[in-house]
């Protein structure tokens, strides 16, 4: 039992704190959110140039191999800073992804130009008709002549808009489980419907007719390793969720003690006061469980690792909702407008909390793993 | 004691039913059961059709031209139409400021202002909020210095929904310094035509144009545009957020919403197999159409007290806490039946809602930003922490 954190971590962690500060004000941050791609490629320079794009991808391909807790830790100060660049959509979810699969010279490549920062991935997995699963029914690859051809819908695909290059699930004939393709983006039978999120980061539907695809990873065998990439980014979005509720408590208190009405501070009265303590009780229990996550995503047995992780999103998911309901409902009017930053946390809030599984998802999650368990 | 409707109650639901399917226009309808944005006209094109009929004005007595509803009926008024998808009455005029008038106001502002609020040739809008002002609104600061037989109003008014729509506004000014500050306060109508007002959009957190801000520099406003005594505002005032509460319960419209939402919960699906059978889900959705079903049953009793002896009591509280929390219960399990297909920010109004069959359903398209716009229900009308302290105080006795 150890809490500590090693040197290169603390390092790690001020590092990203103080790109944050000085990269991530609140001005700055509108200006990217009204850019066309919503997000700034100079920043993503700068989170190369800091190590964050090697970050998770493995030392073999010249990353720098971060674990769970490394992730935590930039994931927290991202949530603080309402990091809109597509850093868990399109370098880390696709880096664990291609490195559980272990595949051959071309995902080595991905893998480099990820960790250089050249290179943006995303992984299309949900379809519509689905929420949470994880498993394709639609989509098909078959083979023809020299190759295969991916036709199928995926929908919700985190950085999607952005990627040079999809990592699309998939049946095929012969194999009931799931394999992974790699598409372009720009290949011929791609269509894409970008589009900002509620919170202002970006994402896309893609539908694929007969486009050119190519295997990642053994047929019908990539499921285990797409489960164990999204438990990763759960467990990453989890520490997102606590940097978020950092940051709307600690807006929450200081305008409890700077706005007055009746003659006094509203932090004066003790219904606030009690709203505001279960906020920081939430945060803690979601901060507690973001770090079981964290080092459960680094756990190579499937079902110890699905029932930590479900257990933290639930945990997280809850207390987002929670934390997010009350930081608005305590600013009052304010904190209803797109003008004051909070609304705008809170908003993260929510899509974490449906991200990957709602807190009703998780829960059931967490119930079934512990029955296949007794 | 009884709680199904009477036959003559039943045979009246059909003829709201029956008017409200004749003429409501089909595109106002379909908005209001997407959840899309109404435009002035929109909800203006349905109160006219009403005042045709007759039928505006409910809970005004005879003489003012109300159609001499009881509450039940009234009732059963905002059900009906609310699940045919007819826009609600901006209460503004209707419900806050004409009851002022009818019990505070002259003759001739009766004869002049009542009449146009019925027919709908005014918008009104409630000019009581100030930055410095939510809660604590008797601290309100917003001047009206005398000049003859003119006010000149000073200062900022903010959040006035659909400021930007209204002919008038209905205002509490600060028209004396001295002693308590709910003693010099004044209710004053003012034209939104007149020199001097400037309207300032305000975007809510699902960026949408709702509620604005609006400035007064030296606003020449009749003195016969006083309602009542001079510093006796906060009397009227109060007497008007009573009537404001039991109308922000939204009964009606929270009962189509439920509806809508097990239709959704049949269609959508979760794990293969429609939402419906996830008992996680359905639960909750049966927990808020009981809790909504305890509401609507605390409304006609609050609505019949009311009637007996005319002015809502603090217990009208109870149902703006409840009726605000249930609306927000509802828009928040749409955009959870929805999941991740909820998050894209689809501007009202706009096509392009994802590649999502289920989705396309309208009910889905605007789930997470009403879930966003709806924060607002425990805020505005007396904050719910506020409705809480009145609770405790002048029910418990705290
Ligand atoms: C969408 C929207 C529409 C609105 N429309 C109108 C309109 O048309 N016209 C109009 O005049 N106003 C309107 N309002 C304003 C609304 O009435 C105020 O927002 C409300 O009264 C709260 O005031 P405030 O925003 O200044 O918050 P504050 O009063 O600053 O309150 C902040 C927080 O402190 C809490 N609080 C304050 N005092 C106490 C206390 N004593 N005990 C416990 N908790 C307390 C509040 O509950 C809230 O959570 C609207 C508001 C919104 C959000």
């Amino acid at each position: 039992m150890d809490f500590r954190l090693t040197e290169e971590q603390r390092a790690l962690a001020d590092t990203v704190g103080r790109f944050i500060e000085r990269d991530y004000g609140f001005e700055a941050r509108w200006s990217m959110l009204r850019s066309p791609e919503g997000w700034s490629r100079g920043r993503w320079q700068r989170l190369a140039e800091l190590g964050l794009t090697a970050l998770p991808v493995p030392e073999r391909a010249g990353g720098l191999g971060g674990g769970g807790v490394e992730t935590m830790l930039v994931m927290e100060a991202f949530g603080r800073g309402l990091v809109l660049e597509p850093w868990l959509g399109c370098a880390f979810l696709p880096a664990r992804l291609l490195s559980a699969l272990d595949s051959g010279p071309e995902a080595r490549s991905w893998l480099e130009g990820i960790a250089a920062g050249e290179r943006l991935l995303a992984v299309a997995f949900t379809e519509p008709e689905q929420r949470y699963e994880r498993a394709p029914v639609e989509t098909r690859a078959v083979v023809e002549g020299e190759g295969w051809r991916l036709t199928g819908r995926k929908v919700s695909v985190l950085g999607g808009d952005a990627a040079d290059t999809l990592l699309v699930t998939a049946l095929i004939d012969g194999e009931a489980g799931t394999s992974l393709f790699a598409v372009r983006a720009d290949a011929p039978g791609v269509t894409r419907y970008p589009y900002p999120l509620q919170d202002g980061t970006r994402g896309a539907d893609l539908a694929f007719d007969r486009v050119p695809a190519q295997r990642v990873g053994p047929p019908g065998g990539a499921g285990p390793a797409l489960e164990w990439a999204l438990d990763a980014a759960t467990a990453a979005l989890c520490a997102e969720g606590v940097g978020v509720m950092d940051a709307l408590v600690r807006r929450t208190v200081d305008y409890l003690k700077t706005r007055r009405q009746f003659g006094r501070p509203i932090g004066a009265n003790q219904a606030l006061q009690h709203r505001a303590v279960d906020m920081l009780i939430e945060t803690e229990m979601a901060r507690s469980m973001a770090i079981e996550a964290a080092l459960a995503a680094d756990d190579d047995d499937p079902a110890r690792r699905a029932r930590a992780i479900a257990a933290a999103k639930f945990t997280v998911a809850r207390a987002c909702r929670f934390v997010g309901q009350q930081a608005v409902q305590l600013h009052g009017g304010i904190g209803v407008t797109h003008e004051l930053d909070v609304s705008h946390f809170f908003k993260r809030a929510t899509v974490i909390s449906l991200t990957f599984g709602d807190a009703d998802w998780q829960l059931a999650r967490y119930g079934e793993a512990l029955r296949a368990a007794a | 004691m009884q709680l199904i409707y009477t036959p003559e109650q039943q045979a009246f639901a059909n003829e709201v039913r029956a008017f409200t399917r004749e003429t409501l226009d089909p595109a106002v309808a379909r908005k209001v059961l997407e959840g899309a944005r109404l435009g002035r006209e929109d909800f203006l094109g349905w109160h006219r059709s009403l005042h045709r009929k007759g039928w505006v004005g409910a809970g005004w007595p005879r003489e003012f031209g109300g159609p001499g509803w009881d509450a039940v009926r009234q009732h059963i008024f905002d059900e009906v139409t609310a699940d045919e998808g007819a826009p609600p009455l901006i209460p503004f005029g209707l419900r806050m400021v004409a009851p002022v008038i009818m019990a505070f106001g002259s003759k001739a502002q009766q004869a002049r202002f009542l009449p146009r609020i019925l027919s709908g040739e005014d918008w009104w809008c409630q000019g009581y909020s100030e930055p410095g002002s939510g809660s604590d609104l008797a601290s309100l600061k917003c001047r009206a210095d005398r000049d003859g037989d003119h006010y000149v109003v000073n200062g900022q008014k903010t959040w006035t929904t659909l400021g930007h729509f209204a002919d008038w506004i209905f205002c509490l000014v600060r028209t004396a310094s001295e002693g308590r500050p709910q003693e010099g306060i004044s209710f004053l109508l003012i034209d939104m035509k007149s020199p001097g007002i400037t309207v300032r959009p305000i975007l809510m957190l699902d960026q949408e144009h709702e509620v604005n801000e609006v400035w007064f520099d030296d606003v020449r406003v009749p003195v016969d545009n006083r309602v009542g005594e001079e510093n006796k505002g906060w009397t009227y005032a109060k007497f008007l957020l009573g009537h404001e509460r039991t109308g922000i319960a939204g009964v009606g419209r929270a009962k189509r919403i439920v509806k809508r939402l097990w239709h959704v919960a049949r269609q959508a699906r979760s794990d293969g197999r429609p939402l419906i059978d996830d008992t996680r889900f359905r639960d909750r959705l049966a927990q808020v159409e009981i809790e909504l079903r305890a509401l609507e049953i605390t409304l006609l009793r609050v609505l019949a007290a009311e009637a007996e002896k005319k002015t809502p009591g603090p217990e009208a509280s109870i149902l703006k806490i409840r009726g605000s929390e249930i609306q927000q219960t509802l828009t928040e399990l749409t955009m959870l039946a929805a999941g991740p297909a909820a998050l894209p920010y689809v501007r009202e109004g706009e096509a392009g809602a994802p590649d999502v069959p289920w989705l396309s359903d309208e009910a889905f398209r605007f789930a997470s930003g009403h879930y966003f716009n709806f924060r607002k229900t425990t805020i505005y009308g007396g904050s719910n922490e506020i409705q809480r302290n009145i609770i405790a105080q002048h029910v418990l006795g705290l």
